[in-house]
């Protein structure tokens, strides 16, 4: 692994088998009593938010407290930051604090990989959202979950996803979460379908590594995991799409519409959803939906993400950790 | 008046030579002149050129001094081998009345190191609702042949045409900076497989040649010339190929880093990429270079845009778009059009001096190497390679994309009517 | 870095010579089953937890000894104590072992920790602090394969299969068959860094 988290483009295979490995441990935690790790203790992780994102700010800010590391939040609304500070006066101020590792969520895109390598700061840096770039905490989420129901939660370990056929719906023009997931899904041997209206669908996704289709009905029997994206009922005034009514009727998710994928496919969203858009209660509610699931995890995957980064030392960073204690072999 | 010797020259290239300046005039071109009463200049087979003019220059003042002043401004353009520079009109306050326009011809004129002829804004403030006075600031003292509302297009038809009409009375032109401002709203970056990976908003190309389209159609039916600012697509070259081939009296210019650089840069998220208009592809920088050797393309233009550290040591989507180029041009040039073999020295002179002195009817600028003619000239160490060394800039901003990328040629001597403002890679 | 790196470099096992063989293991194993159930006065509390990786195995093999014995299941886990240890901050990330606690939990049972060899005493702090995040058990206790002394810890085990006294330049190295094809347990010479 890299000594920071930008981009799900950024992990092996390898690197990423280990991180859903990692976090399938992590969940036994929250089977416990006590819900607590001493691993990070000592070490400070702040969260940087400049974008309102309550969820993923706490669902970090519980990786971090589980594994006893000192929390700090930091949130732009309020702060210096609306007053004109720059990023890179932030950061070296929080830096000038002792930092270890910044969680940043920023709208802009590229700015973690700013923070990261513009020698502004030492720490780690975890991206936890920027702009319509990438989300690589949500695509590792996604992945563990998809690889808990479709290939099961012991015998997963130490397995990819190869061969499972994803399909993504929604705006994935103006999606993080799209972008992360096709790199992470191709890298761990899925195949990826996104389905969306032509406008908004980037210009240059025809070389990304996944199937491009305008049509979801053909498109839902030959899926294993259908995850819909969030569509914001603003894209409607900038001629996205026409209606919201000829959205859903197109590209909605319904239960005729879920009826048609395999028993065995599950429906996916990485919240929050739009009810009545691109899914009706009857999806959301159903067992096949796996969203709360998806909030759960995302808990274990960032402890295993903060582990693997903060974890050890910092005067080896080797593209795969030292011999791994066990194969997944014994523990099956 | 003094008197200078530059023994051994390749005048554009040709054939070693020696010239002599008398005062502010070539008076003698010729082998084995006489040195005698002259300063002497061993040129030792560098390539002397005419002084270059730079058509797309901004200086920054007056309101933003903190990035560039004209006397910084003119300093990096001796520094360049520059001549003449055109200011564009995009200061605080804009250069719409004749008032600003003569206060920066007058301070170029002061500091002595390059002319200065600043160009007009076409509309009031930028806006592009109202024409500005243009007959007011071309009767100015500074005498603006050039208008453009640069860093923002005119993008209204009947406004535009009536400013292509409105110049031919004294036989101005319009400089468009082409870019359909609803197609670009949040625009970031080119439009095309990087701006997809990395999720920055998407400049496609034909918000710049659907304008370029419009405007020649334009010109074509007033009948006035256009100019365009930098042109950045192969698509737009095609475009201004047809027009010439109909006979619309279209000029236009490249850039120096649109003949360089590409999209794939920005993968680094370093803003020091980001310009306006943006990096191309691969395919983009082939098309323009062929265009400005088989001469679709007129000229090479730097626009120039020094901006402060800060406004580029932030994270993309806040920082400020533009390069300084004054200092770099003819480097770049040798690297993508000379030492590729797709243009001589005498093409690059044609069209990094002749053309757009002609261009924007700058008197004295732009002339042969020859006797009688104003001593505007700069001498080239074309057999130079060497790192780019932003420290070492006159210019007082920095924010070049080449620091540290090795590229050839240097310029070493610049003279201004005759007076050196650069000897020995040294302003005076 | 090397200075910084608590862990012996492999011995080749070449130089290595056994200490103990399959046949002995299988014996200590037998001895520490019956000295459990004697002195746990018939093992009806007794929860088994392995140290992954090799102290899983021998937790299990001494889960199947006491069955025999007391022909009763002897419920059996393993704990992981990765995140526990004082020296994660010495070494690169290392990946986790499970930690699988028997149904029943460890409130009030009396847990008997299995580990192969018993070094520092650092990786029993580290389970004594895992397990009080985990329950409160009645008493804990501690049956290793082989004790090599050194302890920088006031730690000690209860059931010891042998007892081998070592000196720092010397590597021990418990070979199990369920990871390594046999069961051996070779004493060797360390390495010097080059």
């Amino acid at each position: 692994m890299q000594r920071h988290l930008i981009s799900a483009a950024d992990l092996t295979r390898d690197d990423a088998v280990l991180i859903l490995d990692t976090a399938e441990e992590m969940a036994r935690v929250a089977d416990r009593p006590i819900k607590k790790l001493p691993t990070l203790r000592g070490r400070t992780v702040v969260n940087l938010f400049f974008e309102d994102s309550t969820r993923t700010r706490i669902s970090f800010e519980a990786a971090e407290k589980r594994l006893s590391a000192d929390v700090i939040n930091f949130s732009a609304k309020g702060s210096s930051v609306s007053k004109g500070e720059s990023l890179k006066d932030t950061a070296q101020t929080l830096e000038a604090m002792g930092v270890d590792a910044v969680v940043i969520r920023h709208g802009a895109s590229g700015a973690p990989y700013r923070l990261a390598t513009s020698g502004w700061i030492d720490a780690h840096v975890i991206n936890a959202g920027d702009g319509t770039h990438q989300h690589p905490t949500q695509a590792l989420l996604d992945a563990f979950t998809m690889r808990r129901r479709l290939v099961g939660r012991d015998a997963g370990l130490g397995q990819d996803l190869d061969g499972r056929r994803i399909t993504l719906v929604g705006d994935v023009l103006h999606s993080r979460v799209a972008r992360s997931n096709v790199d992470l899904l191709h890298t761990l041997g899925a195949e990826v379908t996104l389905v969306a209206p032509p406008t908004l669908l980037p210009v240059g996704v025809e070389t990304w590594p996944c199937e491009v289709s305008y049509d979801l009905d053909s498109t839902l029997p030959k899926s294993d995991a259908v995850m819909m994206l969030r569509v914001q009922r603003e894209r409607m005034n900038a001629a996205f799409f026409p209606t919201e009514r000829e959205y859903s009727r197109r590209y909605g998710l319904d239960g005729d519409r879920m009826a048609r994928m395999p028993e065995h496919a599950i429906v996916m969203h990485p919240g929050p959803m739009v009810r009545g858009m691109e899914i009706t209660a009857e999806v959301a509610d159903s067992d096949r939906c796996t969203v709360v699931e998806q909030v759960a995890n995302g808990v274990s995957i960032r402890m295993a993400v903060l582990y693997l980064l903060l974890g050890g030392a910092e005067f080896q960073t080797p593209s795969t950790p030292a011999a791994p204690a066990r194969t997944a072999e014994e523990n099956r | 008046m003094s008197k200078t010797l530059i023994r051994g020259a390749k005048v554009l290239g040709g054939e070693p030579q020696d010239v002599l300046i008398d005062g502010e005039t070539i008076t003698q071109v010729g082998t084995g002149l006489s040195a005698e009463g002259a300063e002497v200049v061993e040129a030792g087979g560098k390539v002397l050129l005419p002084g270059l003019v730079d058509l797309h220059t901004h200086l920054r003042e007056p309101g933003r001094e903190d990035s560039e002043t004209v006397l910084t401004g003119t300093r990096a353009a001796a520094s360049g081998g520059y001549t003449n520079v055109f200011a564009m009109a995009n200061t605080f306050p804009v250069a719409d009345t004749a008032g600003v326009v003569e206060q920066v011809w007058r301070l170029g004129k002061e500091h002595g190191y390059c002319d200065v002829q600043p160009i007009g804004a076409v509309t009031v403030g930028l806006e592009g609702r109202k024409l500005a006075e243009l007959g007011a600031m071309h009767e100015s003292a500074a005498g603006v042949t050039v208008f453009s509302d640069d860093g923002k297009c005119v993008h209204d038809a009947v406004i535009m045409r009536r400013a292509l009409e409105y110049v031919k009375a004294f036989d101005g032109v319009v400089a468009q900076h082409a870019q359909e401002p609803r197609l670009t709203e949040g625009a970031q970056m080119n439009e095309g497989v990087v701006s997809a990976e990395l999720g920055l908003g998407g400049w496609p190309a034909v918000a710049e040649e659907s304008v370029i389209a419009r405007d020649v159609l334009l010109a074509d039916h007033v009948g006035s010339r256009v100019h365009i600012c930098h042109l950045s697509t192969a698509g737009s070259v095609e475009i201004v190929r047809w027009a010439k081939s109909r006979g619309i009296r279209v000029t236009a210019e490249v850039t120096p880093h649109h003949l360089l650089l590409t999209d794939e840069l920005v993968r680094s998220y370093n803003p020091v990429y980001k310009v306006n208009p943006p990096l191309r592809t691969e395919r983009d920088v082939l098309a323009l270079r062929e265009a400005l050797a088989d001469g679709t393309i007129d000229i090479v233009a730097t626009d120039h845009a020094p901006h402060p550290h800060e406004d580029k040591d932030c994270e993309w989507a806040a920082a400020a778009m533009g390069m300084v180029g004054l200092e770099t041009a003819l480097s770049v040039v040798q690297e993508t059009m000379v030492d590729t073999g797709l243009l001589d020295w005498a093409g690059v002179a044609e069209r990094m001096s002749f053309t757009p002195a002609r261009i924007g009817r700058a008197e004295g600028h732009g002339r042969p190497v020859s006797a009688g003619e104003p001593a505007n000239l700069t001498l080239v160490d074309t057999a130079y390679r060497g790192p780019v060394d932003p420290a070492g800039f006159a210019s007082r901003s920095r924010n070049t994309p080449y620091e540290g990328r090795e590229l050839p040629g240097r310029v070493t001597h610049t003279w201004l009517r005759g007076k050196a403002t650069l000897v020995d890679g040294k302003l005076t | 870095m090397d200075t910084h790196d608590p862990q012996p470099l492999p011995a080749s096992q070449a130089d290595a010579r056994p200490v103990l063989e399959a046949p002995d293991i299988a014996r200590v194993m037998t001895r520490i089953a019956h000295e459990i159930v004697e002195r746990a006065k018939g093992a009806d509390d007794v929860v088994l937890l392995g140290i992954p990786t090799r102290g899983v195995f021998l937790a299990r093999r001494l889960a199947d000894k006491l069955e025999q014995i007391t022909e009763r299941k002897v419920p059996v886990g393993s704990l992981d104590i990765t995140m526990y240890r004082d020296d994660l901050r010495l070494q690169p990330p290392r990946a986790l072992a499970r930690t699988e606690i028997p149904g029943d939990g460890i409130d009030g049972k009396l847990v008997v920790l299995v580990d192969d060899v018993l070094f520092s005493g650092r990786t029993i702090r580290a389970a004594l602090d895992a397990l009080n995040d985990i329950g409160r058990p009645r008493a804990v206790q501690l049956a290793v394969l082989v004790d090599r002394g050194h302890r920088e810890l006031p730690i000690r085990a209860d059931y010891v299969g042998k007892n081998l006294p070592t000196s720092l330049r010397e590597t021990v190295k418990v070979l199990l068959a369920e990871e390594d094809g046999r069961d051996t347990v070779l004493l060797g010479a360390k390495q010097t860094p080059q």
